[in-house]
């Protein structure tokens, strides 16, 4: 006689589920966010290091690898983004009298401060 | 025409004769007004009496007859044949609990946790009964009233993949309910629950999933609750960090 059976959990768990593989992808953008946060923080220390340095490393983020890499993190990002957003209005709950205010509107008002941020930054970086 | 059938993948687990459990496939009469419950029924009744499982209601009130079916944890009652026929319907134990026997779990986890977050209301004093109820406005109530649905059907844990490897997770359902009763007007208990809830295996053990969510066949939102519970918890943080004078 044995007791009540425990079924093990495969490592693989998070492939049999579109949901869960969806949550995994998310969950693993953040190590190409952090990739991408160690390179700009180099690219600081180099800028301080000097004007040889900095476009050394400029040359290096040049090479097709870096610039693969970049853009897999740009994508990496904005899912991130896009599915964090889209989730906000679970834990936002705005009551205006007995109404919810409808999930579209928090999302919305996320990507509107999205895009106001990102204009303001494309403006300082372009500006010259 | 022969009349049509249609095949079912049972999980048999009986630890008096084996210590690990198997798939039998039984081959019933298909009707398209069945759900998977009335598929089990028929086979208790007409080909293996020994099939263990549980079941009550037969209509989504009672919360008894949570099964995995086809991987997705589900109400067998409200899980119709015809959606998967003329494949084979295979039924397991909701995941993430051990199995007694069969279809069934073991729910003693499960209890102990709705009990640890006190689901009940707590008042600070009670009034005399001459005073009357508690009255609550329609607002009040509709701020809690979705998280009141639940019906301890715990399909919730069976599609969660962080109790599945975190058993310790207090989890979806009881934190749920921990939320309907913090957020009751009527309700004074939100700190003693708060220990619970914020500990190492509480709300912050959650990383939002979502699973429980599409699971709950009763629509309360499990994942939202946790979410609100995160941002409250953290509100009360800045709080006693930034006014440690204002007191609670």
């Amino acid at each position: 006689m044995t007791g009540p059976y425990r079924r093990p959990v495969p490592s693989t768990w998070w492939l049999h589920n579109r949901a869960y593989f969806l949550f995994m992808l998310r969950e693993l953008t953040s190590v190409f966010i952090a990739a991408y946060l160690i390179l700009l923080l180099i690219l600081l220390y180099r800028l301080n290091a000097g004007r040889g340095a900095y476009e050394s490393y400029l040359r290096f983020l040049g090479a097709p690898g870096m610039v693969t890499f970049h853009v897999i993190a740009l994508a990496a990002a904005l899912f991130h983004t896009v599915t964090w957003f889209n989730l906000t209005p679970k834990v936002l709950v705005v009551r205006v009298g007995a109404r919810r205010v409808p999930a579209p509107i928090i999302a919305g008002v996320n990507y509107a401060a999205w895009i106001v941020f990102s204009a303001l930054v494309a403006w300082i970086v372009l500006r010259g | 025409m022969p009349d049509p059938t249609i095949t079912l993948e049972i999980f048999r687990y009986h630890p008096e004769q084996n210590e690990t459990p198997s798939f039998r496939r039984y081959e019933i009469p298909y009707r398209e007004d069945w759900v998977v419950l009335d598929a089990i029924n028929y086979i208790k009744d007409h080909i293996d009496g020994t099939l263990a499982y549980r079941w009550s209601c037969r209509m989504g009130v009672c919360g008894s007859c949570g099964m995995m079916i086809n991987g997705t944890p589900r109400l067998s009652c409200a899980a119709f044949l015809r959606e998967y026929y003329p494949n084979p319907v295979r039924v397991e134990p909701l995941a993430n609990f051990p199995v007694e026997r069969d279809l069934v779990i073991a729910l003693d986890d499960f209890m102990h946790k709705l009990r640890e977050v006190n689901p009940w209301l707590i008042r600070a004093h009670e009034q005399p009964l001459s005073d009357g109820e508690y009255r609550q406005t329609p607002d009040e109530v509709a701020a809690y009233k979705q998280y009141s649905m639940c019906i301890n059907c715990m399909l919730c844990y069976a599609a969660c993949p962080v109790y599945a490897l975190e058993p310790r997770f207090l989890g979806p359902a009881a934190i749920a309910l921990a939320q309907r009763y913090n957020l009751d007007s009527r309700d004074q208990g939100r700190s003693q629950r708060e220990a619970v809830l914020s500990s190492e295996d509480g709300i912050w053990d959650c990383t939002l999933v979502g699973e429980c969510t599409v699971a709950c066949p009763e629509h309360v939102d499990p994942a939202g609750a946790i979410q609100r519970a995160k941002l409250a918890s953290t509100i009360d943080w800045y709080k006693r960090v930034l006014m440690p004078w204002g007191g609670r």
